[in-house]
């Protein structure tokens, strides 16, 4: 919509999903240990409550999407519709590795996150078809979001991170937003992490890795200049961001 | 909020000195208040106009064809439609009503052609259709290349605007201190909340028009619309439109010309309401401007001389580059005495943005320039920010470098220690709660990463238009039965005048009930709501209308009811005589009379300034000190400005709520020049047309504002009050700065300040 509102788009036909409820409800598997949310579940319902609980990343996320009238608007369906690198809740979904269940005319089918967004505004959507729902999983550790902006709400994403700790697989994973033209997830830094054996329980982080962890994802960042902000200001922050995000989930 | 001094004596609810309500508050409020984009006419149609995609570029051809064999579509105006004046222009008639075919647009954004249809769609569809062929040119951006003359000349009256330069005292001077710095103001907008808004609706004779409009000053609107038209001024009547917001941004015309022409080809009413990126190039902004400094002090502190070189980017046509030049070299010294003085200004045409009047109006870039030079200034001497400025500060009686004399009220001093007495805010806690920690809901800090930073501010402000210019205000007052009907063309842009104007005629008349007739050109100019002058121009001519009633009325009263003439008084609703006692209601002594008066107040002359830059050039002034308490977060450069303590020279209170209202919003706006808001213009090309990318402060980013009112009655101000609009915003900005300047050791010679200028 903000395509027709703002930019003049004018699509043929548009299709309502307002009344499709199934599209609104969200649920948590226990035995699984996943939690599925419906395409059309408002951010306003991420930021707090059982969710918040459950994908504590996610409602951070959630939270520094625009203003409330937003937030009670907008969805992950939006976010990953649109496909911007700047999409908020995207980084999260990287880092969780989701799984996106598409449906339409040939019935449904799951992606993972890793084969749905493709480029700037790109995704593995097909003709017909939109976003169900998406399936993060419950994480025993830590998480967190990060997002840095000029201003200090209602501001689209400078840069951003996603950083989860899982304590039972002994893995970090990392995904950068609005560095690249998609979501960008550090492989190479998880690797180089998983090697110097901080992860062990019990471990304690000392400052000089958690700055050479950031360089490290910043490596993998392919940030831009923009009216927006400056290639070389992207990289410094995913820097500052993946350190300080590293310090908080070992604290 | 405190004040010191309170004149106030009278509590009569809405008078002069009480928190009256204003007349449009509860409609503003719940939503009813017709702003200029909620107004409608039968048989209305839309219209909407073309732009230059391209900053310089010839127009070879124009094809309108396509467009008008749209259904739908009425008509379209070029600039061979424009019956009289092709050019308007406040100070110089230099801006097309429309291009025209053979001569180059001259930037990004200017009308090509408007057209009207049925339904505002057609309208897009109607623009998409015209086929303009362009020769692109080479746009001249670099406003540096006018000054030296290197950059070809982009239209027959030149690329500048103005060179003027001030020299004064004893140019030999060299101070035991010396601090420099070269300085960059980024291009601020306006950005009011209520977009352009227009609705023309042509008589049905013919001949004239009506034109309800969303402007800052009526007549002067008239004025170039009926040159453009080539038709009578008193064939035209203009009628306020609702206004949600001006900051300058609404002096110059935008459609008002366009509308009229369409209603006039159409013979139907015909609205044109901008969008918010159309606004973007509708409007003038901030002019950005480079500014070069040097300040020569004695081992005390004192300044001895202040060297200046001032450089501002008018973009492609003048509006008001000239006055804006003027404004910002008369301020260099500030709030400071300074005897000797060496200042030379350029305004220049290029091919970016048109640049005109915004809130401060040229103080605004001086001031963000001899502030951080203080602060240099006090580095260097080892004193603090607020001893630096005690050691200097103007008072009454003082020369200007202009060699006029400053007679306003001057309490500088008392701004600087009533601010300084403010108490400081509480130290960011550990657990302090996210969205006061820079960065807020982005959760990029923790308060471990965050440093705190103070720093000092404080402007000198000139009030009312200056440099000859007799910018006087008519009103009119009327009563019968003990009722109060006031008319005057004085724009109500939201700051409030309309309540002001009831407050006086409550108080000197003895009413309570103050109707106000409608805001359009059946009564003499009002002047422009601009320059802090309103409060003190319209309501000079509203008391004056209302005294001069009031004499009337005592007249009639003595009469009537055998009451001593000379001994008569109002006391809160009664006319009484003094001498024996007796009251008189002021509805009983006015029931079946019609007094009925016109009144205009002038403002003493000024003059223009000499080759020297010397001239009483100004009316009057205003002051006010801002301490700014940031906190930022130095590794990734975000700031969040904790508190902002203000001590604002106001002269007479004559509305508490109103003065903070004005006190709150301008230190949001200049809060918003030192850290967000900036139009980023590339190679001609506005890059951040939209509120997504021009970012405005929000209430996450606004401080928390402690003022004090210093209250003193100004004698040469018809009610004692100054002007408040513009002080608010003008020093808070280098006061933030120097804030964050003092947080992370850097120069930051630039604002907007960018995160990256922090921490790269």
């Amino acid at each position: 919509m903000v395509e027709v509102n703002l930019h003049g788009r004018q699509p043929q036909t548009v299709i309502s999903l307002r009344h499709v409820e199934e599209l609104h409800e969200w649920s948590y598997r226990q035995t699984q240990q996943t939690v599925t949310i419906g395409s059309a579940v408002p951010y306003s319902v991420m930021e707090t409550g059982k969710i918040a609980e459950l994908v504590p990343a996610l409602a951070q996320a959630a939270r520094t999407v625009g203003s409330p009238q937003i937030r009670a608007a907008g969805t992950l369906g939006g976010n990953l519709g649109t496909c911007s690198p700047a999409g908020d809740s995207l980084p999260v979904l990287s880092a969780l590795n989701a799984v996106i269940h598409l449906i339409g005319p040939q019935g449904t089918r799951d992606v993972a996150w890793g084969e749905f967004m493709l480029g700037v505004k790109k995704n593995a959507l097909g003709s017909g078809e939109f976003v169900h729902s998406i399936t993060v999983p419950v994480i025993q550790g830590w998480q967190g979001y990060a997002k840095v902006g000029t201003r200090n709400a209602m501001v689209i994403a400078t840069a951003s991170a996603c950083l989860v700790r899982d304590t039972e697989e002994g893995l970090i994973s990392i995904a950068l937003g609005s560095v690249g033209p998609t979501i960008i997830r550090c492989s190479q830094a998880e690797k180089w992490l998983r090697k110097t054996n901080s992860l062990r329980a019990g471990a304690q982080i000392n400052a000089d890795l958690a700055v050479e962890f950031g360089r490290r994802v910043s490596d993998e960042a392919t940030p831009i200049d923009d009216h927006r902000s400056t290639a070389a200001y992207r990289r410094h922050c995913v820097a500052i961001l993946a350190q300080r995000l590293l310090v908080r989930s070992l604290a | 909020m405190t004040t010191t001094h309170p004149t106030n004596t009278s509590t009569r609810a809405g008078t002069l000195g009480t928190n009256a309500y204003r007349p449009d508050g509860v409609a503003k409020v719940q939503g009813g208040f017709a702003f200029s984009s909620d107004m409608w006419s039968e048989n209305m149609l839309w219209g909407a106009t073309l732009r230059s995609p391209h900053p310089y570029a010839k127009i070879i051809s124009i094809d309108d064809s396509a467009a008008l064999a749209i259904d739908g579509v009425e008509c379209v105006v070029t600039a061979q439609d424009v019956p009289g004046n092709p050019y308007y222009g406040l100070i110089m008639s230099d801006q097309p009503v429309f291009a025209a075919i053979g001569d180059t647009v001259r930037y990004c954004g200017e009308p090509i052609a408007a057209v009207a249809a049925d339904h505002p769609e057609t309208c897009k569809r109607a623009l998409a259709a015209i086929k303009v062929v362009y020769e692109i040119l080479t746009p001249v951006t670099n406003p540096q290349d006018c000054v030296s003359g290197i950059a070809p000349q982009i239209h027959p009256q030149g690329n500048v605007y103005r060179h003027q330069r001030i020299i004064t005292g004893d140019q030999s001077i060299v101070g035991d201190v010396i601090v420099e710095g070269t300085y960059e103001i980024g291009m601020q907008d306006q950005a009011f909340l209520g977009l352009e808004s227009a609705l023309a609706i042509p008589d049905s004779g013919g001949e004239g028009l009506e034109l309800y409009v969303a402007t800052q000053w009526l007549h002067e609107d008239r004025k170039q619309i009926a040159a453009c038209l080539n038709i009578p001024e008193d064939k035209i009547r203009l009628v306020l439109g609702g206004v949600g917001g001006a900051f300058g941004a609404r002096e110059d015309i935008s459609l008002q010309v366009h509308t009229c022409l369409l209603a006039l080809k159409s013979g139907r009413p015909v609205r044109i309401s901008y969008g918010r990126e159309e606004s973007f190039y509708g409007h003038v902004h901030r002019h950005p401007a480079t500014i070069w400094m040097r300040h020569h002090a004695d081992r005390n502190g004192k300044i001895l001389k202040i060297e200046s070189t001032m450089l501002f980017d008018g973009g492609a046509y003048c509006s008001t580059s000239p006055a804006v030049l003027i404004n910002a070299i008369t301020h260099t010294q500030g709030p400071y005495k300074c005897d000797t003085a060496s200042v030379e200004g350029w305004a220049v045409r290029t091919n970016n943005p048109p640049c005109g009047a915004m809130r401060g109006f040229g103080v605004v870039q001086a001031c963000f320039a001899h502030e951080s030079q203080m602060e240099k200034l006090s580095v260097a001497l080892g004193l603090s920010p607020v001893e630096i400025r005690l050691r200097n500060v103007m008072e009454t009686g003082d020369r200007l470098i202009t060699g006029q004399i400053m007679d306003s009220v001057a309490p500088v001093e008392q701004c600087i220690r009533e601010t300084d007495a403010i108490a400081m805010p509480e130290p960011l806690l550990p657990n302090a709660d996210i969205r006061q920690i820079p960065g807020g809901t982005g959760l990029t800090a923790q308060p471990g990463n965050i440093v705190r930073g103070v720093g000092w501010g404080v402007s000198m402000k000139n009030l009312m238009y200056s440099e000859g210019f007799d910018d006087y205000s008519t009103a009119r007052c009327r009563m019968t039965d003990g009722v109060v009907s006031l008319k005057f063309a004085t724009s109500e842009v939201g700051q409030g005048f309309t309540m002001l104007a009831q407050q006086i005629a409550r108080t000197i008349l003895g009413v309570n009930e103050v109707l106000l007739d409608t805001i359009d050109t059946q009564v003499g100019s009002a002047g422009s709501t601009s320059a802090s002058r309103q409060t003190w121009m319209s309501g000079g001519a509203v008391k004056a209308a209302c005294e001069k009633v009031l004499e009337d009325l005592f007249d009639h009263a003595a009469l009537t009811f055998e009451l001593s003439r000379d001994h008569v008084r109002i006391e809160e609703t009664d006319i009484v005589d003094i001498l024996s006692g007796r009251r008189i209601a002021v509805s009983e002594a006015s029931k079946g009379v019609n007094l009925d008066r016109t009144e205009e107040y002038h403002h003493p002359p000024t003059e223009d300034l000499d080759e020297n830059g010397q001239g009483n050039c100004h009316v009057a002034f205003a002051f006010v000190a801002h301490r700014a308490v940031v906190d930022v977060d130095v590794e990734l450069g975000l700031v969040k400005v904790v508190q902002i303590a203000t001590a604002q020279d106001v002269g007479r209170i004559l509305n508490p709520i109103s003065v903070q209202g004005q006190v709150e919003g301008g230190i949001a706006q200049g809060l918003g020049l030192a850290v967000m808001e900036e139009i980023i213009v590339k190679d001609g090309k506005v890059r951040n047309p939209s509120f997504t990318d021009y970012l405005l402060p929000t209430f996450l980013d606004a401080p928390l504002v402690e003022m004090v009112l210093i209250e003193e009655f100004e004698p040469k101000s018809p009610l004692g009050a100054k002007g408040v609009g513009e002080p608010p915003c003008i020093s808070v900005t280098p006061a933030i700065a120097n804030a964050i300047r003092n947080a992370t050791g850097r120069e930051l010679p630039r604002v907007p300040i960018r995160p990256y200028d922090i921490c790269l």
